[in-house]
């Protein structure tokens, strides 16, 4: 995937400092804040957030934009649906 | 509905299973599981509001270890299982309850816990809360 895959991300949460579940945490607060249709970018080195974010996203009903390998962290995409 | 409510007997009182209880409360919430946490003899005792932010050791298999992997993860910025359980209270509906029996043994009254406890009640209560929902003892 590449960058030109991602809509224009209305937040991002730099969450590499968190350790599980902490990067989820973060972004259900910002789901709760934020309105439909944002789309949020967590940043995370956690490595189970690459799994677990897509699978509560799934469950939540909101949209998974796309995961991104980065430099030593993945960036998870989500859009906010309801 | 029942069903979907996760109890767990938090017995133990050292920081490791203590936040592995409170990983575990914090993934279930944010499923939008009701989370109930019932808290026994050591754990409760780490609930005691002059205690609740101190160091609780780790369980005996963790071993020096195990208890400097701990301290590693922690001085690299790990939320404390106090910070991970206030968070899972904020996104979802988990409530903490002190098992009487326990507060008894350990001659405690409601305002010597924390404010995370909701309340105190006694093992029919909480096997009734429990329903057919699963039960973890940690």
């Amino acid at each position: 995937m590449t960058d030109t895959a991602t809509p224009p991300v209305s937040r991002t949460i730099d969450a590499r400092g968190s350790f599980c579940p902490g990067p989820l945490m973060e972004l259900i607060r910002a789901i709760r804040e934020g309105r439909s249709g944002d789309v949020i970018s967590v940043w995370s080195a956690d490595r189970g957030s690459k799994t677990d974010i897509p699978k509560w996203v799934e469950k939540a009903g909101h949209r998974l934009v796309g995961v991104y390998e980065r430099d030593g962290y993945d960036e998870i995409v989500v859009e906010k649906i309801r | 509905m029942d069903e979907d409510v996760l109890s767990l007997v938090v017995f133990s009182g050292t920081d490791d299973k203590l936040q592995a209880a409170a990983v575990l409360t914090a993934g279930a919430a944010a499923l939008e599981r009701p989370v109930r946490l019932f808290l026994q003899y050591w754990g409760l005792d780490a609930f005691r509001k002059d205690r609740i932010d101190r160091d609780h050791g780790t369980s005996p298999e963790a071993g020096p270890e195990g208890r400097a992997r701990m301290l590693a993860l922690r001085t690299a910025g790990q939320a404390t299982w106090v910070e991970t359980l206030r968070q899972a209270k904020e996104i979802g509906q988990v409530e903490i309850q002190a098992c009487s029996l326990s507060m008894d043994l350990l001659g405690l009254e409601p305002e010597d816990l924390d404010p995370l406890v909701d309340g105190v009640e006694g093992v029919a209560a909480f096997f009734v809360a429990a329903g057919g929902g699963q039960i973890l003892f940690i």
